[in-house]
């Protein structure tokens, strides 16, 4: 049983906190000790708006174990709007083909359980086709 | 009567953010009736909502609060308690509301609790949390009713268990887009529906959910409230009752005086079926979505075991320039795609795979 590592992410599975640097102002996602980009500390929390769009994306029917019950499922990178790359599954993907640039908005699913039955419930951010509103805004 | 039956907090509370959720597939009845009855019989509705593979209470909750969020435009760390109402809590121990506390950026100084009242566990924590914010020890409360129902394969409650609920954050009554005016709850030991521990589906008591449940408590709950509000049915624009089919809540309307009109915008039932702990208050955020300012509803409760919650709301002005900024109930009815009954056992884990 595993709960250390899902306990400390939870915050950026949860909830696409990530971090902007201080010293150069690149948005990071996930979040890290030192900004690749300027190689100075990153250590200011940024919350992510959850839009984005698909990079590219595949199908994935031989899944890893613990993710069985749910296969076919898709895997995307997505591009977010503020511009880091994540790699998640998308989700209530419906009748309309994934395809690049599928413009995607982050919901928190379920995305596995530790183990069996008995263990702890997961869960993280996934991608779906922006939710159609039937009104103009 | 006694004067003092009526819930009114000390400081007036309203509704400040709302939001609904509904999940995308749809199981029609006519899937429920080919396995089971060969196709013969009635159906108690068009078809029903059920939750994806990777969707629980848990999840399904995140969304209608972040869409309450959305509305209320609130920073979520002044929120002081998130309380889920639901039948179907993912863990049997340990709670909903904290997943959601913490996914909406609310914890850490905040009450968290999950409630449990049979299909009235959502308004049950509405109240409650009128009572938190009206006394003031609190400016906002998250109440969630949110459920992925339970029915038995071939139960006649398989038709209409379906998924869904919604999500109210109250606050000061100044800073509402629907005012609190009263409520009052009519609760009695009546065991019309129950499922025991360790039991993966409920039991039900037939005919005796009718009569002496359903419709003895909403009833006495809305007409205890309109006489001791001194109104009448006519006073309100809509009405809005827990829906576990589409006849029950049609005649209780009846019974109380109101009209096919005022119930029909938050009736849901027939598209997304019985969100048990969700389905009065998913009604109401259907109304909400299109009430104007000045407009008054009644919504009425009801949990089996049983008892009823009564509410009288009145719209303010704030609901014009907040009720779309979040996706309002009938984005999520729109958005659907529907599943035979194969993928329905699948999806509801009704396969035995070990």
């Amino acid at each position: 049983m595993e709960i250390t590592p899902h306990w400390r992410l939870k915050k950026q599975r949860y909830n696409l906190v990530g971090e902007t640097c201080p010293h150069c102002g690149v948005k990071l996602f996930p979040p890290r000790d030192i900004c690749p980009e300027c190689g100075q500390e990153a250590k200011n929390l940024y919350n992510f708006s959850g839009k984005g769009e698909v990079y590219s994306y595949t199908t994935v029917y031989d899944p890893p174990a613990g993710y069985e019950e749910y296969t076919p499922y898709t895997v995307a990178l997505v591009k977010l709007e503020e511009g880091p790359l994540v790699t998640a599954q998308l989700t209530d993907v419906g009748q309309t083909p994934v395809e690049i640039g599928t413009p995607v908005e982050m919901v928190t699913r379920k995305l596995r359980q530790d183990g069996d039955e008995r263990g702890l419930l997961i869960y993280g951010y996934k991608f779906r086709p922006v939710l159609e509103r039937q009104l103009a805004q | 009567m006694a004067e003092n039956i009526l819930l009114k907090p000390t400081h007036p509370v309203g509704i400040v953010g709302y939001g609904a959720y509904v999940p995308r597939y749809r199981l029609p009845a006519t899937e429920v009736s080919r396995i089971w009855t060969d196709g013969k019989g009635g159906i108690p509705i068009k078809e029903k909502a059920v939750p994806g593979l990777d969707e629980d209470v848990v999840t399904m909750s995140i969304e209608a609060a972040r869409n309450a969020l959305g509305r209320a435009g609130i920073d979520p760390t002044e929120i002081r308690a998130v309380w889920v109402g639901s039948e179907s809590h993912p863990y049997a121990v340990k709670p909903t509301s904290t997943l959601v506390a913490e996914a909406i950026g609310a914890v850490p100084n905040v009450q968290a609790a999950d409630w449990e009242f049979a299909c009235k566990a959502g308004t049950e924590a509405m109240v409650a949390a009128i009572g938190f914010v009206g006394s003031q020890m609190a400016r906002y409360a998250l109440a969630v009713g949110m459920d992925t129902a339970q029915g038995k394969p071939g139960d006649a409650l398989e038709y209409t268990a379906g998924a869904g609920g919604a999500a109210y954050l109250l606050g000061p009554a100044e800073e509402s887009l629907a005012v609190i005016d009263h409520t009052y709850s009519f609760v009695t030991d009546t065991p019309d529906f129950w499922r025991r521990a360790y039991q993966k589906y409920p039991e039900h008591g037939q005919r005796f959910t009718g009569d002496p449940a359903y419709f003895k408590h909403i009833y006495e709950a809305g007409s205890t409230l309109l006489e001791a509000t001194d109104t009448t049915p006519e006073d309100y624009k809509y009405a809005v009752f827990h829906q576990p089919n589409t006849k029950f809540p049609q005649r209780v309307g009846a019974m109380l005086g109101f009209s096919k009109e005022q119930i029909e915008t938050g009736l849901l039932v027939p598209v997304i079926g019985n969100t048990y702990a969700g389905s009065a208050i998913i009604g109401l955020t259907a109304v909400l979505d299109v009430a104007e300012p000045g407009d008054r509803i009644m919504m009425v409760s009801f949990g089996s075991g049983a008892g009823s919650d009564a509410f009288a709301i009145t719209v303010t002005d704030a609901t014009l320039e907040r009720r779309n900024q979040a996706p309002r109930t009938q984005d999520y009815i729109a958005r659907r795609t529907e599943i035979d009954y194969a993928t329905y056992a699948r999806m509801r884990g009704k396969l035995v795979m070990k």
